[in-house]
């Protein structure tokens, strides 16, 4: 299934292409996009996962861009 | 403006005045340099304090190559290699180019925001006498909601009361005013412009026509054009490989040549630090395609992701459904041949044996004659099946069919030479002569063939269930190069699988349909491309490109777009690469100083920039 997330605050072009590699990157994602212009993350996995994924994409985040908060977008 | 960039412009307004005065003391006053280089630091600190700070804690996090890293390393370095004023200056255009970049985002994101701006606050539901104030998402089906003048629809429906104009401008791009009258089926998102309505609910709101045109927006960047990868994964190696020469430059040089001078080298591999930044390469790229789907959204063409604008730009073959695409779907008396009567007569004739039909072509034929029947004339009322229709008409015979009744009736008829479907009448044995009834060419149909051939499709086929007479008819008279007729749905994908193999290598192959019963054919094409969006959900669903009106001359336009967006996005990566490696190259030899350096960093992000915003205006 996947979800969506917004990243509030996100300025910078290049910081989103780097929180997007690294997010793929981890082991439960199926695949994540990072749309700059709309600040919307999408993350594809299976669902008992997302908690886990959630905690280290936050974790990703914090550390390539401080300022940029992630919350789960609104139905 | 928001209160980050607010508080940036304020650091760099402050910093800027500071700088003046570091200025003025250094070459006005000429007072001992440590005074300057105080204030100059004051000025740096004021201005550059929070790069700094990013620089420390990234690097803790263990981001190297980062933006704040390099600005804070070419400037410290600038520092100590004795140029203060540029270590400022840099820091102070570096920070001027950030908040430009951040208010040219911000406003291209409030301005698509504010041009799909759509989404019903409130919903004024009946309860018994009284009128509730609810969230759409409150109400069910069934429900009846007053929607008065200068409010929004907000949920599918169908008006029971009253009539008014729709304002369908945020929907369809159509500036015409809807009219609506009790009846009318309505779709949310439209704004009522001048009568109360009440409208029953006929969708929740999830499923009204505009939360699905919601989602389809929000959702537009998810998949990402080719470009747009090639920028970012081009940024993934430009960085470290310009650190990297960046640090050669420093030391190779200085231990090779002799006599030459460290602080020297070292200025120079500053400017190549500076130059390093990723950012204003990356930024436009997708400013630039989102402008592109905004431009198209507000001519009522929604695009899906930047992949699908950029394939509409190499579009080479065109293949069109026809009922419903190009044509209207809706059956109407093209030609009415009268024998030995007038026109009047024949249709009056024809329109009251069709009096009680609610076949498509009866109505057709009803609404030619446009007048109120009165249908206490008629009796006897006898459909033929597959033959048409028997029945008495002041107190005489009445026959209105098509050749097998006439055969069947004993009568001689001529037939007609237009295409369609032909309907003879007879009026008390007598032959009174035919009418022909088809199917209706869109008005911007021929045009947007044209225009699509001279926007380089090169070849244009239309696929129809119809038959080959009717089909070829319509083909001829649109310009259509290849029909395929008599295809049953599965022909269609069939049709559909063995033209994808004979396009070109980079051509791209797009498919035109309004949705019904299309959706394989949709999925199979490189771009599938839903017509008249609005109401139907397979076609939201299915479609790549949503075409939110009727009309097929949106398509060229589309295609236009695109070719457009994607002009500018190529323009700033060439403009953006080609400064770069200008300003490397003469950075290298010397000949670029630290303010040609920033501009190859600012000032480029900056044009780029506004080059990009180009993109959403159509």
């Amino acid at each position: 299934m996947t979800k969506t997330f917004i990243l509030e605050d996100l300025d910078c072009a290049h910081c989103a292409g780097v929180i997007e590699e690294k997010i793929q990157k981890l082991d439960e994602v199926k695949s994540a996009q990072v749309n700059f212009m709309s600040r919307r993350l999408v993350i594809d996995a299976e669902e008992s996962a997302f908690d886990k994924i959630v905690k280290d994409a936050k974790k990703i985040i914090k550390k390539v861009e401080p300022d940029v908060e992630m919350v789960a977008a609104k139905l | 403006m928001t209160k980050k960039m607010k508080k940036r412009l304020y650091r760099i307004l402050a910093g800027g005045v500071v700088f003046a005065a570091a200025l003025i003391v250094e070459h006005g006053l000429h007072l001992d340099f440590n005074i300057a280089l105080i204030i100059y630091l004051v000025a740096y600190l004021i201005v550059g304090g929070d790069v700094i700070r990013n620089a420390v804690r990234n690097i803790m996090g263990g981001q190297v190559f980062d933006e704040n890293f390099l600005m804070g390393i070419a400037t410290v370095g600038a520092f100590f290699v004795g140029d203060c004023a540029e270590a400022v200056a840099v820091m102070l255009f570096y920070q001027v180019g950030e908040l430009f970049q951040s208010y040219a985002v911000n406003r291209s994101r409030k301005s698509i925001s504010a041009l799909m701006d759509i989404r019903p606050d409130y919903a004024n539901k009946k309860q018994g006498d009284s009128i509730v104030k609810v969230s759409p998402e409150e109400v069910a089906v069934g429900d009846i909601l007053l929607v008065k003048p200068g409010e929004r629809v907000p949920l599918d429906g169908i008006v029971r009361k009253g009539d008014s104009t729709l304002d369908t401008k945020a929907l369809t791009g159509e500036s015409m005013p809807r009219e609506v009258a009790e009846g009318s089926e309505i779709i949310s998102g439209c704004i009522n412009l001048t009568g109360v309505l009440e409208i029953e609910a006929t969708k929740e709101y999830g499923q009204s026509t505009v939360a699905k045109i919601l989602k389809l927006v929000e959702s537009q960047g998810d998949k990402k054009a080719k470009t747009e990868n090639f920028i970012t994964k081009f940024a993934r190696y430009y960085t470290p490989v310009v650190v990297i020469l960046a640090v050669l430059l420093a030391v190779i040089p200085s231990l090779l040549i002799p006599g030459a001078a460290w602080s020297d080298w070292i200025y120079r591999a500053l400017s190549f630090l500076v130059i390093s930044c990723p950012c204003a390469l990356v930024i436009s790229i997708p400013l630039s395609f989102f402008g592109g789907l905004g431009g198209a959204s507000k001519c009522g063409v929604l695009i899906k992701g930047s992949n699908y604008l950029e394939a509409l730009a190499y579009s080479e073959i065109g293949v069109f459904d026809k009922t419903g695409t190009l044509t209207k779907g809706q059956f109407r008396v093209v030609q009415v041949n009268p024998e030995g009567c007038s026109e009047e007569e024949l249709l009056l004739t024809a329109a009251y044996c069709e009096g009680y039909s609610g076949h498509p072509i009866a109505v057709s034929i009803r609404e030619a004659y446009g007048k109120e029947l009165d249908l206490s004339r008629l009796s006897d009322v006898e459909e033929v099946s597959g033959h048409g229709i028997r029945a008495v008409l002041d107190g005489k015979a009445a026959a209105a069919g098509n050749e097998k009744l006439m055969k069947q009736l004993g009568v001689s008829v001529k037939k007609p030479e237009a295409v369609g479907s032909v309907i003879y009448v007879v009026y008390d044995g007598s032959y009174m002569g035919s009418l022909v009834i088809a199917d209706v060419i869109k008005e911007d149909a021929a045009e947007a063939l044209k225009q699509m051939k001279s926007l380089g499709v090169k070849r244009t086929v239309m696929l129809t269930g119809d038959a080959k007479a009717v089909g070829e008819a319509v083909a001829e008279k649109l310009g259509v190069d290849q029909v395929y007729a008599e295809l049953l749905p599965a022909d269609k994908v069939e049709k559909m699988d063995a033209l994808m193999t004979e396009k070109s290598e980079k051509g791209k192959l797009f498919f035109v349909g309004d949705g019904m019963n299309d959706a394989p054919v949709l999925a199979g094409a490189d771009i599938g491309i839903a017509m008249g969006g609005m109401g139907s959900d397979a076609a939201i669903e299915a479609a790549d490109v949503v075409i939110m009106t009727d009309e097929p001359s949106k398509i060229p336009k589309a295609i236009r777009i695109a070719r457009r967006t994607l002009g500018i996005v190529r323009q700033n990566i060439v403009f953006a690469i080609g400064v770069k490696v200008l300003v490397l190259i003469l950075a290298a030899f010397g000949l670029a100083s630290m303010w040609a350096a920033v501009f190859a960093d600012v000032g480029v992000a900056v044009i780029a920039i506004c080059n990009a915003i180009r993109a959403l205006k159509v």
